[in-house]
């Protein structure tokens, strides 16, 4: 099954992130949240996350990776290269991280594939949630 | 530049993000998330430590420490992409205890590269790319006029320089300073500047053992 790795400046964004798409899923689905420096603020670390991955490859076969942005996109890329082969097995979504988790986590329990997975975390910015019509645009 | 050389030149950039920690905040507060000054000196400082605490003998592993200390410890972006540059260096200067010009400029290319296949940056994106592009072409010319390793960083420190100068009137395209949009102009970049202040770190560490 594909897992989930949540990828946030804030160790408490991840975390919550992570159990919120975990509710969708009723759990079935490899979730974990990782975030913060190493000293606990905002921020990102390369070690944090590389051992996250691993954590996450004992209960997944692959895992999708959602990053907020700036440093978690590159933090997550370099902890990559410490992953061996297994890094063939990792695939970032460019998705809002909150929609494109709760929509990978429905997904990933349905069994799809990876790339499955990873298209439809990048289709959730189409998502509506105030209805059809935006409010403040014409 | 043999390893107490390379120690130098690490040990001085250190002293400079504690010396330009308040500046380097002041640029990143401007465009960015006013980190890169607490990040770059508590990155350095933790380098530092670590390579105090160790003993070298070959070039790779030196360069490979300051890459897992920075990746370990910065935090913010500069964390992955310092630690990538030291990285992709670490293997070209690995089984080498001393480095001259022509050793150094094919490290730094190799560090330059992995900076731009994480990032994704491209010039004119107001990233350190912008900076260190025009150093490493510099570095290229002073190994075609035969130039030893100081007069090449020489060389270097002026287009780094020049290159962190006119990362001033971009717009950004890349990073926390991308979502300024035009905003994001007439800032200097602190990517940019954190670049000169390393290569400018080597410069003097070059300068220093060849007196």
């Amino acid at each position: 099954m594909v897992g989930l790795l949540v990828v946030s400046h804030s160790p408490e964004a991840a975390a919550g992130i992570a159990t919120i798409a975990s509710q969708m899923c009723g759990g079935i689905v490899p979730i974990r949240g990782v975030g913060g420096s190493e000293e606990g603020g905002l921020g990102t670390s390369v070690p944090l996350i590389l051992d996250a991955l691993k954590e996450l490859f004992q209960e997944a076969e692959e895992i999708l990776v959602l990053p907020d942005l700036g440093s978690a996109v590159l933090s997550a890329r370099s902890a990559l290269e410490f992953l061996g082969s297994s890094a063939e097995k990792v695939l970032f979504a460019d998705a809002p991280i909150l929609e494109g988790a709760m929509m990978a986590a429905v997904e990933a329990s349905l069994g799809s594939s990876l790339r499955r997975v990873c298209q439809v975390a990048e289709e959730a910015h189409l998502l509506k949630k105030l209805g059809e019509k935006p409010q403040c645009h014409s | 530049m043999d390893v107490p050389g390379f120690l130098k030149a690490i040990y001085l950039m250190a002293e400079t993000t504690v010396a330009q920690k308040q500046y380097l905040t002041e640029l990143d507060s401007a465009i960015g998330d006013a980190d890169h000054g607490i990040n770059m000196e508590r990155g350095f400082s933790k380098v530092a430590a670590k390579l105090q605490s160790g003993s070298y003998s070959d070039l790779g592993d030196l360069s490979k420490d300051v890459a897992m200390v920075l990746m370990q410890s910065v935090g913010g972006a500069s964390g992955p992409i310092y630690g990538t540059l030291f990285m992709r260096m670490s293997m070209k200067l690995k089984g080498n205890s001393e480095m001259d010009l022509p050793l150094f400029s094919q490290a730094f290319d190799a560090g330059l590269q992995g900076i731009c296949d994480l990032g994704k940056a491209e010039l004119g994106d107001k990233t350190m790319v912008d900076a260190l592009t025009p150093a490493v072409e510099a570095l290229h010319e002073a190994l075609e006029r035969g130039e030893n390793l100081a007069s090449g960083l020489d060389a270097a420190v002026e287009a780094v320089r020049k290159g962190m100068e006119e990362t001033i009137p971009m717009v950004a395209r890349k990073g926390r300073a991308s979502y300024l949009g035009d905003r994001s102009a007439g800032h200097q970049d602190p990517g940019a500047t954190s670049s000169y202040y390393l290569l400018s770190a080597f410069r003097d560490a070059a300068k220093a053992e060849g007196a």
